[in-house]
């Protein structure tokens, strides 16, 4: 389980989030809501140990996160596939999933071919640099890349962002299917709050760096004033 | 075929690739900065020749070329690493000037220090190959088994590190620490010490280089790489910054055009012949000759 504990971050002046406050627990969703500038990518970005908070604690398991260096929070099994994919273009897509085997225990032959039996498309570009990619093509490459580590908890920053809606779907299924297949403790960054609290067991909406609710995801998808205010889902 | 050989033509081809495998090797070792940490080391000649003075130093002590060599480029090493750790690392996310000016004080600091402690006077390391040039059937062939062994090591040089950079773990993770990393350390790569390593392993290299202009006719003085350094600088850009295989080729190829200017036309224009090179291959191919261009899909 990974817990967040009133966690204050700022960027100078700009407080980016005050007190939050959350729980992911294994085999489940928790999806992380909001509009731009709620503070959603400085959240996980914190969590992977990017960004150093203000005050405020970040456990997974019994392990304190907070001043742990990236790297090191990676290899307790922790993924983060970061806002805009952070694929690495200059590299073909078989050095890019290597690159996610490494520090790891995990075999990367076998890894590799794991992933290419998930994502066949992978496979048949294994070769190809990764600037020839597509969006889709990237966000498995990016997805593919998290999971050949076999992580435990895993970071998603707006993983349908620029893509067509039927991609978008697929993904989100893909998601919910390997968190119940792995156990896997998600937690999922989305402006596309209508497809996140489809699959989502709990939510949490930020607005502005604070929470402004958290609950299970029926609840919070039923809110009408979360719907109309925060999220965006009501005309 | 030994006439062919020993003609003022070849002469001149064995001149310059001997030269040019020096100019090959700091070349080499530009490459794997920039490949390692995005960062061009314009004291990378000073920190060789420092290293093969040290190396000289224990020559004259006694021990054998070999553990020479092996000094030079251990101690180059440890002065890579620490001018990294200490005088580059501050420097990430700084402006991109900022390690440039540094490194250039740093070079007159070291040629400074050398030259206090060691005097300008130029110094010779014994080559460890004959010098003689070859004979056959009664004519020189100008070519002597030190200039196969300088050609042979930097080809070998150059298809280690290609190796390392394309096969090896390490490699994989000294390229994605250098292009993003940020994403490498999400990963699990620890990408300062990849960083350290990349400058290692170039002031390794470079440090071999120097050796072996040590150990040929002209021996080393502490500017000496001053120039070498500048021709080694324009056969990367030539090369391609991304291509081991590229700084050798550019190398080679300025090595040779100073060879042909200095005998054809005048030795005081030699080194106009990397910036003939450049010029042209600028026009031709800006972002170096080996280095892939990277389709993009838009």
């Amino acid at each position: 389980m990974i817990r967040v504990q009133a966690l204050s971050v700022s960027y100078g002046a700009v407080k980016a989030l005050q007190n939050v406050s959350l729980e992911a627990s294994p085999g489940q969703i928790t999806a992380v809501l909001g509009a731009n500038g709620a503070g959603k990518t400085t959240l996980l970005r914190t969590i992977s140990g990017l960004v150093s908070p203000d005050s405020g604690s970040i456990t997974l398991g019994d392990t304190s996160l907070v001043r742990m260096a990236t790297e090191e929070i990676c290899r307790l099994g922790l993924a983060h596939v970061p806002e805009g994919r952070g694929v690495i273009e200059e590299l073909t897509v078989e050095d890019n999933l290597r690159l996610g085997a490494l520090a790891s225990k995990v075999d990367i032959a076998e890894g590799l071919e794991n992933q290419y039996t998930q994502f066949p498309v992978l496979g048949d570009r294994r070769k190809k640099y990764c600037a020839t990619l597509s969006g889709g093509e990237r966000q498995m490459l990016a997805m593919a890349r998290a999971l050949i580590a076999q992580p435990r908890v895993l970071l998603l920053d707006e993983p349908s962002l620029g893509l067509a809606p039927q991609v978008t779907s697929d993904l989100m299924k893909l998601i919910l299917q390997l968190c119940e297949t792995r156990n896997l403790t998600v937690i999922l960054v989305e402006q596309n709050a209508k497809g996140a609290l489809r699959i989502a067991h709990n939510a949490v909406v930020l607005h502005l760096g604070s929470v402004v609710a958290s609950g299970d995801a029926e609840t919070v998808a039923a809110d009408e004033d979360l719907r109309r205010y925060y999220l965006g889902l009501v005309e | 075929m030994s006439s062919f050989l020993s003609s003022s033509f070849m002469h001149n081809i064995f001149g310059g690739l001997a030269q040019g495998v020096i100019y090959s090797l700091v070349a080499l070792s530009l490459v794997i900065i920039w490949q390692s940490t995005h960062v061009l080391n314009f004291a990378q000649g000073a920190m060789a020749m420092f290293a093969t003075y040290v190396g000289m130093t224990e020559l004259e002590r006694g021990v054998s070329y070999w553990w020479c060599v092996l000094i030079a480029v251990v101690v180059g090493m440890a002065l890579g690493g620490v001018t990294e750790r200490v005088l580059i690392r501050p420097l990430y996310g700084k402006p991109e000037i900022n390690p440039i000016v540094v490194m250039v004080g740093f070079l007159a600091v070291i040629e400074a220090v050398a030259t206090s402690i060691w005097t300008s006077t130029t110094r010779t390391i014994a080559a460890p190959f004959s010098q003689v040039y070859f004979k056959s059937h009664g004519q020189l062939i100008l070519l002597s088994p030190f200039v196969i062994f300088q050609i042979v090591l930097a080809i070998a040089i150059m298809l280690l590190v290609a190796a390392l950079f394309r096969f090896t773990k390490l490699g994989l993770q000294l390229r994605a620490a250098a292009l993003a990393p940020e994403v490498a350390r999400l990963l699990g790569v620890r990408v300062n010490r990849m960083l350290t390593i990349g400058w290692m392993l170039s002031a390794g290299v470079g440090a071999i280089a120097a050796v072996i202009l040590a150990s040929g006719s002209f021996g080393l003085f502490p500017t000496d790489m001053d120039g070498v350094f500048v021709a080694g600088f324009i056969a990367a850009a030539v090369g391609g910054l991304e291509s081991p295989i590229g700084a050798i080729a550019g190398g080679l190829l300025i090595g040779l055009a100073e060879q042909f200017i200095l005998a054809y036309w005048t030795p005081d224009v030699a080194p106009l012949g990397g910036v003939i090179i450049l010029v042209i291959a600028l026009m031709i191919r800006p972002q170096g000759i080996f280095t892939k261009s990277v389709g993009r899909r838009v």
